[in-house]
């Protein structure tokens, strides 16, 4: 498959700050334009995201198994985890809340897991398995990121409201804490993971040498061309 | 050096193509990896700055109006955003708090305050003072910019309340529901293009 010239074909580098096309003849340490500092690439990318990712999998036990809040309704206090809120709204009859909180709490950490986990992998083993598929995953996954950050603030609402005293009252417990954590350090480990790791040994011909090719223009409606 | 303002590096697979001028709903993508190199924008500086104006006036709205309001056999009580970030904010959870208050809070305030900075100059074709800050500053703040997410939080939140007691949607509901779908809109990454225009 042909391909277009890459950036460091052309001793070009990405600014991350404005998008410009750097120059990199004389190793500027900073954008021209905008003075963001400039990497070739995401500085120790691979090892960066495994411990973010690691340090919030470590979170995410707490952040399951302890209590996330405290309800008392006359006189009957009760600790809630996640998916015991989960499991009221769908004993409750109320399917579609079960399953926003789910897919939010439990599953999209869950997937980003197993999906940085997979990239990591199958960078590090220099693999040139599905390239195009994995540059998709990595768009997904740090399109879902801050959706986990759902039930902090669910439960931040829901305990400022109820405050009756005995006749009913709400409190935050330590799972939430464990909770945000997790969900800040799987956004930062999504955000220390350099997707072009995973297109660094592609050895397809290039198209030209010289020139760059224009971008091909789509419709938004229109399936994507090149997708084939 | 070489002029490089005319080319344009996908950030998933470092391939690099030459600018085009897209027309309406069009966008390019990576021949590669098929990640979005360019996308229209349709915003000119003009109306950016307005509905800036406008989501600042929602912005303020959104935290001086109680989010929603509940009764219990007659007592009452209402919620805004900054009380449930004090909710959250007693006891051993105190760091929680400091997050939620970034993401629903401060960041949005941040981006608003910025682009409004920077917009207001750019309206005489100038570069604000401390635009390049402004403008990586913008880049930092909007992935931890979560009022859509603060939104569905607060819609879940009633449906939870509303088995137990009364619930109420307040103002800052509202104003919240139509501020989170203007922030995407004009803090999106299209901001960009005032580096090229300017």
């Amino acid at each position: 498959m042909k391909r277009p010239p890459t950036a460091s074909e052309l001793n070009l580098c990405l600014c991350h700050s404005c998008g410009l096309a750097c120059d990199m003849t004389d190793e500027p340490h900073q954008c021209p334009r905008c003075d963001a500092p400039l990497h070739r690439r995401k500085t120790n990318s691979l090892t960066r995201t495994w411990a973010y990712m690691l340090a919030a999998l470590a979170f995410y036990i707490p952040a399951n198994l302890l209590p996330v809040m405290n309800t008392v309704m006359l006189g009957n206090g009760a600790d809630s985890t996640i998916m015991s809120g989960v499991l009221e709204f769908w004993e409750a009859g109320a399917w579609d809340i079960a399953l926003i909180i789910f897919i939010a709490s439990i599953a999209v950490p869950g997937i980003k897991f197993v999906a940085l986990t997979l990239l990591l992998v199958t960078v590090q083993r220099n693999s040139d398995w599905a390239r195009r598929e994995r540059s998709k995953l990595y768009r997904f996954v740090e399109l879902i990121g801050y959706w986990s950050m759902l039930d902090v603030l669910v439960v931040a609402l829901v305990a400022a409201l109820v405050k009756f005293q005995a006749l009913g009252d709400i409190e935050p417990r330590p799972g939430i804490l464990f909770f945000g954590l997790v969900v800040v350090f799987t956004m930062l480990a999504a955000m220390s993971f350099d997707p072009r790791l995973i297109w660094d040994q592609d050895t397809s011909d290039t198209i030209s040498d010289a020139e760059p090719p224009a971008a091909p223009a789509t419709d938004g409606a229109a399936p994507d061309p090149t997708g084939a | 050096m070489v002029n490089t303002e005319h080319l344009i590096i996908c950030e998933h697979c470092d391939c690099v193509y030459e600018k085009v001028v897209l027309g309406k709903h069009q966008k390019t993508l990576c021949a590669r990896c098929g990640g979005v190199l360019q996308r229209f924008n349709g915003l000119t500086i003009e109306q950016r700055l307005a509905l800036t104006f406008t989501a600042a006036m929602l912005w303020l709205f959104a935290n001086f109006y109680p989010v929603m309001s509940i009764s219990l056999k007659g007592m009452k009580n209402s919620a805004t955003l900054w009380d449930s970030v004090l909710a959250l904010s007693q006891g051993p959870i105190t760091f929680i708090a400091m997050v939620a208050a970034i993401a629903i809070i401060i960041a949005p305030a941040f981006q608003l305050v910025l682009l409004v900075w920077v917009l207001s100059f750019a309206l005489g074709l100038r570069r604000a003072p401390g635009f390049n800050l402004c403008m990586r500053w913008l880049e930092t703040l909007r992935p931890w910019s979560m009022l859509e997410v603060c939104l569905l939080g607060a819609m879940v939140a009633v449906f939870k309340l509303a088995g137990l007691l009364d619930v109420l949607p307040g103002i800052g509901l509202f104003a919240l529901a139509v501020l989170s779908l203007m922030m995407i809109r004009i803090a999106g990454r299209d901001i960009r293009e005032l580096w090229d225009i300017l």
